[in-house]
């Protein structure tokens, strides 16, 4: 494609009754000047109405990536179990005998922050799309959620609405949820961050790429009808919330979790039987992204027509059809001869399946409304030759302050209170509350269910099984971005490692605010830094992901919180580790060294309010260390619990493998000295504090010889710290010479209530707080 | 071998589940699509869990309109055993195959999590591999699992032994609350008169397979690969 | 005085009604062919005590627009009727 335009090729009518394009309609599309003229460049004339709109949905930040493919492209993406990296709907890693996993992870925010319940619905629906479009039947859903504070009746509203929008889509469709985290801080108040992350199972054989080929070949629609709604979600997703967001309701879309589930089977059974070309869905920018980004994978031209296209509503303009974000939508592309088929098995599945244009061989983006060219792109162009900006990058001088400020004292009740604070605190208490609403056991193939480290699946038919979590301590990253971002990818390696599981990849979620602000950007570009940097010590490639920008309210941007989605792989499902102690008597052993850093740890954010100072420098050696031993010890079963060590430090780490799951009859007693720190290290350090590369296993007697020869042999520090008691005893630790007692009873009482009293009476005020 | 039909509905989402946990019981399992008119030769149906139609309108309300529930009708008069699980509960009290109904649950929340249930009927083509008073650890996940009838109907389902599967607390100090959805009388599950028709809100088919945990569901489906037609077109299969 | 209040809430024009749609495809299956259009909403009804018609219907549309109807994807209807 050259920079000039063909006259007689990429000529477009405007649609009867459309408006001109006014530098005032150009402005409403979030398209600055470099960018328009970059349109009229390629086109070589001025774009209609509906060409517009096309080139903002796919100019939009959702879409384009302008401000963060230069960072992006510095993620490791390779390694020789990687069969497809980004670039695809979702990531694809290789797995013995011949099956693969597909992954990914999306955000939801700006939706879900308008209509919470369905918003994070839609965004179920999107992330199984993505995943089932690969060919790969989803088998885990897992999520990531951020907000503001319990005490704010509009946040518990957001909370409560958003649970349930998770729950009743994945439930529907019969995905179990594996797993997730859930997070409260004051910087997601009018902000909430929803990321989805699904996993699915194919055989590699049956992978399938959404690239459009073969001149003449048929795009269908298939699934929902288009009606109005989320018309221009994805520029929607590209800017700042603000107070007229709540004019912008109309564009929430519904979610339809029946249709999605028909869709699942019918895209599964077209892709297995050989059927289609290529699919994909309908999701941000609609059947504008789909049909462009295909038509440029595939290096060839689409021609849609508009007026074909089954809409709910009588009376759609073509511009309305191309960026309607109407939900459970697939486009597929098939040869005319299959077409028949295609259609047979869609009705098979009560779906519908229209022909709505076909692959041509010259290049162009055209669409047809009855006959009229409404638009003529040069395709390729179209999907690639956004601007890319790279923005200017400066640390906040307030973020080096909180770095260097000290906290204020403790506050009086000491350790013991303190303790009980943490496992109060909703950020760190059980998430009872959440997974209860999801269905985490469909599919028999739950071995790990959440509440613990990771979740883990037993791949059906076979030995192994896969461990799956989603991770990002936000406080981390925003007091010092590459450390946070190390950090986040090192917590998810520990959480799949303690079950057992290999690390294999990661798929992530951006969310930052505005990348304009340079304070941002150098959040963005730093934390990537560090992700990046944590990905190739621990051979994870990053697989794909997505990135969330403007996430800023009113009252500012969020915390820097970059999700971490992570695979691994359990090559014997049966010999999985749970993250709780299971009988008295075992050995109690801490892996890793502990110097007693408390810089952005939970204690100090949670029992003396104080957010700052610098956080720990992760070791990326040393956890790989552990995450190898971890995985060798759990091959030759010589765990019977292992508890990665992170918010809360050793002392919350020992007491939620002593509390157990909610459904134990009762938590079992421990002792354990955790002493041994470093000198200079506090009381708090050791019992607190949040040095990386640490876990907590629980080990029969005659284990603990062999499992510390293992800890050698692995370069890891080993402390035989203490034993697993009778149950309903207590916690008995030690630190620093000090010795502090708490009932388990009492402390499972806090952990497992902490949050339902919270949300005994959940906000049905929608308006609550603003 | 005992051949054993699952049904299949659009919105079905424990089709594979059931049909691998019946295959690993040792019968002869395969599908049938809710469109079929015929059971195509099977012993036994078994109406999987899911959400069928979307729970649209009500759970079950429009499954049971499907061509395949004319046949489990058949079947049903004929003796023959239908075992629903869940929505396949729900669906046997919308086509009036068993008595009550299952509403919103009194929480009015989702929920999915492990329940303790007692065995109380054991002549069931279902429960015989188990002892009367067995007590079991199954997952409930629904949204619609609060058993309600009429107080005569109730009566009725008590004096004739028809409660297959009794909520019940673990222990005193169990955390798990008998009763996850307000059920009346704690009934999770109920059967027909003759014990051939059978419905639970729990889903056995999750734990059938020791490695996701103690096994307390495989019974439902040994019990199924060992009961036999010709003993039980006559009355009450007895073991 | 005392009104009573009777409010039809009904997904909003325009917005997807799965559940509407599911149902007229049942109804299609089972002969009536003739149906179409199908959308489900609910009903509620309460008694309010206000000093006149026009203060009633207020108080209830704002009982709408905070709790008994979703602003983003339902519209509701007021019939007021005096006791």
């Amino acid at each position: 494609m050259t920079g000039t335009a063909t006259p007689g090729v990429t000529e477009a009518a405007a649609f009867p009754g459309e408006r001109p394009v006014t530098p005032e309609v150009v402005r409403e599309h979030n398209l600055n000047e470099l960018e328009y003229g970059r349109i009229l460049e390629l086109l070589g004339r001025a774009p209609t109405f509906t060409e517009l709109g096309v080139f903002s949905a796919l100019w939009s930040e959702h879409c384009s990536y302008k401000h963060s493919k230069p960072v992006l492209r510095t993620f490791p993406t390779a390694g020789p179990q990687v069969v497809q990296g980004p670039g695809e709907n979702a990531g694809v890693l290789r797995l013995p005998e011949g099956w693969a996993v597909a992954f990914k992870i999306e955000s939801h925010n700006h939706p879900s922050a308008v209509e919470p319940y369905q918003g994070a619905a839609t965004g179920v629906g999107g992330i199984l799309r993505d995943v089932f479009t690969m060919g790969a039947r989803p088998v885990a859903v897992l999520n990531s959620l951020r907000f503001g504070p319990l005490d704010q009746p509009r946040n518990r509203y957001l909370f409560a609405g958003v649970v349930r929008g998770v729950g009743d889509y994945g439930n529907c469709v019969g995905v179990p949820t594996l797993g997730g985290e859930v997070a409260f801080a004051d910087g997601y108040t009018g902000n909430p961050l929803v990321n989805a992350m699904c996993v699915g199972l194919l055989r590699e054989a049956d992978l399938i790429r959404a690239a459009a080929h073969g001149v003449g070949n048929v795009l269908l629609c298939v699934g929902a009808r288009t009606g109005r709604d989320g018309i221009h979600g994805a520029s929607f997703a590209s800017e700042e919330l603000s107070e007229e967001s709540e004019a912008r309701r109309p564009q929430v879309q519904v979610g339809d979790p029946f249709t999605e589930k028909l869709l699942l089977e019918a895209s599964l059974e077209l892709i297995t039987s050989g059927l289609i070309v290529a699919i994909q869905d309908m999701g941000a920018a609609g059947l504008t992204s789909s049909s462009a980004e295909m038509a440029a994978r595939g290096g060839v031209g689409v021609e849609i027509d508009t007026g074909l296209v089954p809409t709910r509503e009588p009376g759609m303009t073509p511009y309305e059809i191309l960026l309607s974000e109407s939900q459970e939508r697939m486009l597929v592309v098939a040869e005319p001869a299959r077409v028949a088929e295609v259609q047979a098995v869609c009705a098979r599945w009560e779906l519908t399946a229209t022909p709505i244009g076909q692959v041509t061989d010259d290049g162009i983006f055209r669409v047809r409304h009855d006959g009229l060219v409404v638009a003529a792109i040069p395709g390729q162009r179209l999907v690639e030759d956004c601007p890319i900006y790279e923005p200017e990058a400066r640390e906040d001088e307030r973020t080096r302050a909180r770095r260097a400020a000290a906290p204020p004292a403790a506050p009086d009740g000491g350790i013991e209170a303190a303790l009980e604070r943490l496992l109060d605190a909703p950020s760190l208490a059980s998430k009872q509350w959440v997974y209860e609403q999801y269905d985490s056991t469909v599919q028999a193939a739950t071995v790990l269910g959440p509440g613990g480290d990771a979740g883990v699946l037993r791949v059906p038919g076979t030995e192994f099984g896969l461990a799956v979590t989603v991770d990002c301590n936000e406080r981390l990253v925003a007091l010092d971005p590459c450390e946070g971002g190390k950090a986040a990818v090192a917590e998810a390696a520990r959480n799949v490692a303690c079950t057992g599981a290999l690390p294999l990849g990661i798929t992530d979620c951006l969310n930052f605010g505005n990348p304009e602000k340079p304070e941002v950007f150098f959040q963005f570009r730093e934390a990537c830094r560090g992700i990046a940097e944590a990905c190739r010590a621990f051979d994870t490639p990053v697989t794909g992901g997505n990135v969330s920008f403007y996430n800023e309210s009113p009252t500012g941007a969020v915390d820097p919180t970059p999700t971490i989605g992570m695979v691994g792989l359990l090559e014997q499902a049966d010999a999985r580790v749970p993250s709780h102690f299971s009988t008295p008597g075992d050995e109690l052993l801490i892996l890793g060294a502990t110097t007693g850093e408390l810089g952005g740890s939970a204690y100090w954010a949670e029992v003396l309010g104080f957010v700052g100072g610098r956080p720990p420098r992760v070791d990326l050696d040393a956890e790989r260390r552990l995450q190898r031993f971890l995985v060798a010890a759990a091959g030759r079963r010589l765990l019977r619990s292992a508890h990665d060590c992170s918010e809360g430090g050793l002392a919350v780490t020992v007491a939620e493998a002593a509390m157990g799951g909610p459904y134990a009859e009762g938590g079992l007693g421990a002792t354990a000295d955790l002493g041994s720190a470093d000198a200079g290290a506090t009381v708090e350090g050791v019992l607190f504090g949040e040095d990386g590369a640490r876990a907590v296993v629980s080990v029969a007697t005659e284990q603990v010889s062999a499992v510390v020869a293992l800890a050698g042999e692995h370069g890891v520090p080993v402390q035989r710290a203490g034993r697993v008691l009778e149950p309903g005893g207590s916690l008995e630790l030690r630190a620093a010479g000090r010795v502090f007692t708490w009932s388990i009873g009492a402390l499972r009482q806090r952990y497992f209530t902490a949050i339902p009293r919270r949300m005994q009476h959940p906000d049905v005020d929608r308006s609550a707080g603003e | 071998m005992l051949n054993v039909a699952v049904v299949r509905f659009p919105g079905s989402n424990c089709d594979f589940d059931t049909l691998r946990a019946v295959e690993r019981a040792g019968a002869n399992a395969f599908f049938v699509w809710h469109r079929d008119a015929s059971l195509n030769g099977a012993d036994a149906v078994i109406l999987p869990g899911g959400f069928s139609y979307g729970d649209y309108l009500r759970s079950g309300a429009i499954a049971r309109f499907s061509p395949v529930m004319q046949a489990v009708q058949r079947h049903v008069v004929d003796g023959g055993p239908v075992l629903g699980i869940c929505n396949g509960f729900q669906i046997l009290c919308e086509a009036h195959l068993l008595p009550g109904a299952l509403m919103r649950n009194a929480g009015l929340a989702f929920v999915s999590k492990p329940v303790d249930v007692i065995v109380e009927r054991a002549d069931t083509p279902f429960t015989s591999a188990y002892p009367a008073g067995s007590r079991l650890r199954l997952p409930v996940a629904h949204g619609d699992g609060r058993f309600v009838a009429g107080e005569d109907t109730l009566r009725m389902l008590e004096a004739e032994g028809r409660v297959v599967l009794r909520y019940v607390a673990a222990t005193e100090s169990s955390p798990l609350q008998p009763n996850p959805n307000g059920s009346a009388r704690h009934i999770a599950g109920i059967s027909n008169a003759s014990g051939t028709v059978v419905g639970i809100m729990p889903h056995p088919e999750r734990v059938a397979d020791s490695l996701l945990g103690p096994p307390d569901g495989h019974g439902f489906f040994t019990s199924l690969a060992a009961w036999r037609p010709r003993a039980s077109k006559l009355n009450v299969p007895s073991r | 005085m005392s009104y009573r209040v009777h409010v039809r809430v009904m997904p909003r024009t325009g917005l997807l009604d799965p559940q509407g749609q599911a149902v007229e495809h049942a109804l299609g299956a089972l002969g009536f062919g003739e149906a179409g259009g199908v959308r489900i909403g609910r009903a509620i009804e309460l008694e309010v005590a206000a000093p006149t018609r026009a203060d009633a219907e207020s108080r209830v549309r704002q009982m709408c627009d905070k709790l008994l109807a979703n602003p983003v994807t339902e519209d509701y209807l007021l019939q007021v009727e005096e006791r």
